[in-house]
């Protein structure tokens, strides 16, 4: 095991502190939706935030980040606001968009969280944008994209495959295959059931891993990104994790047995990282204390900041 | 300028290129040119790096377009016929027109759209749709049809400057067309009166301007002296312009290629019945296209598109009303 050697524990604990941050977060969320302090449709990752800390731990803060709709873990990840970013969730002036993104549109461009989508597959394409500026630009910059394994099935995501490896951009592809494209098992929309299968046809090298363990996907992310810096091309990395939560706050879930629930909840990516022991239980308490505090922050900033009504404003650059 | 419509898309281009490093082309064959050489010279001049093929891949490239906007670039991309804008209108409606409202200000998307449109050729119904009036009503958009080979450089310079989201609606049947009036300076949202007159207005757009001016001419031999204004830019619409006509002729028409209901027509009647009702002397009359598709055979072509004749009856039916 070289990789859990090469893992100090401040780089551990600050991986530890990214999910545990997630986490909070999004049982904030689920919270204030339940109290009706929260509107919307809401896309909970609890349960999948390992690859969102792998990821991010691998870029810097100018590198390019896109999501879909399943996207606050993503851009906390990248080093979002709190604060902003639940006043944006819960519709407030405050938020990072005035209130007019929401849970779903989310953009952080001051960390280079460049957007999220309601569109699925939506940003694939925008990903590749980015990268041709950074590929341009030549200071090896990286554009991020992550998407589910729904993507997988639109023409975007086909289509931008065939561009990204055709011109060498220095893009990675993060799928999160979490089995379902909202109540509907994979096995029912394809026979091709991996993203890394997509990849190969377009010659891009990947590789499909847990993404429920975090060292397995640190594993697999860092060479990707380190080809893309290097000029040397696109990446995509499978992570195969699971969504603890309905596919939106108030899914019944009647489409999955509580046993494979169950099954997923023992390969919770927090607590098996946790297991691993790189970071000693008394700081593991005091991170999670630190973050709630930054979450209950979060959520009196969210209540506090206006709701704003200039619905017509902002239309044009 | 004295060149073609084309070359005046093609100067703009270039000059755009000069002036600005971020400027990039993209889209299917313009590294050699384009299909009618809008893009000739640019790949010897500034690179293929700068100037790209793309695939067939229309709703990528325009993502891809609008990713290179965020971070900075300014893309002109060519959707070689407007038919095939509709691949990528999930990017351009979701969001190349959104992502300046959603993000609250905090980014822009200085993306141009270059696409050709119109009946021209019996080329059939995939390759002559004018489809301007869908993109006029999504907010975040701008959509621009210029008439001339002045306005075709000159509004083209315009939209890659400008730093919102702007789709550029070439007439096919313009392409070779050269003259026009000496180029004013020209800036989206304003209007061009192409010529002047008392008696009534005309509104046409793209290549139905022409059209319009020949109308003018036949009415004139019966003694009516039409005004004919070209909008130049569909979103934002001039409507203080077109409405200060309308003040002074007390009478409209609206003429576009496009199929007549639904039409930017609509949207121009409606918005100056709202501020110049008082001054209306007759229903604003629409000349446009049948709500058919585009027909294939020449003679059906011809039977489809609007002609200077039916811009005259419609002058005239405001004419004798009232």
């Amino acid at each position: 095991m070289v990789r859990l050697a090469s893992l100090d524990s401040a780089a551990a604990s600050s991986l530890l502190r990214t999910m545990l941050l997630i986490r909070a977060f999004e049982e904030k969320v689920s919270e204030m939706y339940a109290k009706v302090e929260i509107a919307g449709l809401l896309h909970l990752s609890i349960g999948q935030e390992a690859v969102a800390a792998a990821i991010s731990s691998l870029l810097r803060k100018d590198d390019a980040m896109y999501s879909g709709h399943r996207a606050h873990g993503h851009a906390l990840a990248k080093g979002a606001d709190p604060a902003r970013l639940l006043a944006e969730i819960a519709g407030r002036a405050d938020g990072y968009c005035g209130g007019k993104g929401g849970s779903m549109h989310l953009s952080a461009p001051e960390v280079s969280f460049m957007t999220a989508t309601g569109v699925v597959g939506g940003t694939i394409p925008l990903a590749l944008g980015s990268a041709l500026a950074f590929k341009e630009r030549g200071q090896g910059n990286v554009a991020v994209v992550f998407f589910g394994d729904g993507a997988m099935n639109s023409g975007s995501f086909s289509e931008s495959l065939n561009i990204a490896s055709l011109w060498k951009l220095p893009v990675v592809f993060i799928c999160e295959n979490n089995g379902y494209a909202e109540f509907t098992p994979i096995s029912a929309h394809t026979l091709v059931e991996r993203a890394s299968e997509h990849a190969a046809l377009f010659r891009i090298p990947s590789e499909t891993v847990d993404g429920n363990d975090l060292m397995a996907v640190l594993d697999a992310a860092t060479p990707a990104v380190s080809r893309a810096r290097a000029g040397e091309g696109p990446s995509l990395v499978e992570c195969l994790t699971y969504r603890l939560r309905g596919h939106y706050e108030g899914d019944p879930n009647k489409y999955r047995e509580l046993s494979e629930m169950a099954e997923w909840k023992a390969k919770d990516p927090i607590q098996r990282f946790t297991a691993l022991g790189l970071v000693p239980p008394e700081q593991v308490s005091g991170i999670e204390a630190e973050v709630r505090s930054v979450v209950e922050r979060a959520a009196d900033f969210a209540r506090s900041s206006p709701r704003p009504s200039d619905a017509a404003s902002q239309v044009y650059a | 300028m004295s060149g073609t419509f084309l070359q005046g898309v093609n100067q703009a281009l270039a000059d755009a290129m000069r002036e600005d490093q971020s400027v990039y082309v993209l889209g299917e064959d313009v590294a050699v040119g384009g299909p009618y050489g809008a893009t000739k010279g640019l790949a010897e001049e500034f690179g293929e790096n700068r100037v790209i093929n793309t695939p067939i891949s229309e709703g990528t490239v325009v993502g891809l377009a609008i990713g290179a906007a965020l971070q900075g670039l300014r893309p002109v991309v060519e959707i070689m016929f407007v038919d095939f804008i509709t691949l990528a209108m999930d990017q351009l409606v979701n969001h190349a027109a959104k992502l300046r409202y959603m993000s609250g200000g905090q980014l822009k998307v200085p993306l141009t759209i270059r696409t050709a449109c119109g009946v021209s050729g019996a080329w059939g119904a995939h390759h002559s749709q004018s489809l301007e009036a869908w993109l006029a009503h999504v907010p975040g958009l701008k959509v621009v049809m210029p008439s001339t080979a002045a306005d075709a450089e000159g509004l083209l310079r315009a939209a890659i400057r400008d730093d919102n989201p702007v789709v550029f609606v070439e007439h096919r049947a313009l392409y070779y067309q050269a003259g026009g009036e000496p180029p004013d300076t020209p800036e989206l949202g304003k209007a061009r009166v192409r010529r002047a007159g008392r008696d009534v207005t005309v509104i046409a757009t793209g290549r139905m301007v022409g059209l319009a001016l020949e109308a003018a001419g036949e009415l004139a031999k019966d003694g009516v002296e039409a005004e004919v204004i070209d909008p130049r830019t569909l979103q934002p619409l001039d409507v203080p312009a077109l409405a200060e006509s309308v003040r002074k002729t007390n009478r409209a028409v609206v003429v576009h290629e496009a199929v007549v209901p639904g039409g930017i027509g609509a949207e121009i009647a409606a918005q100056l019945q709202a501020v110049a009702f008082d001054y209306l002397d007759a229903p604003i009359e629409r000349v446009g296209a049948p709500f058919a598709p585009v027909p294939a055979g020449p003679s059906l072509e011809a039977a489809y598109l609007p002609d200077a004749a039916a811009i005259v009856g419609a002058a005239k039916r405001t004419l004798t009303r009232g």
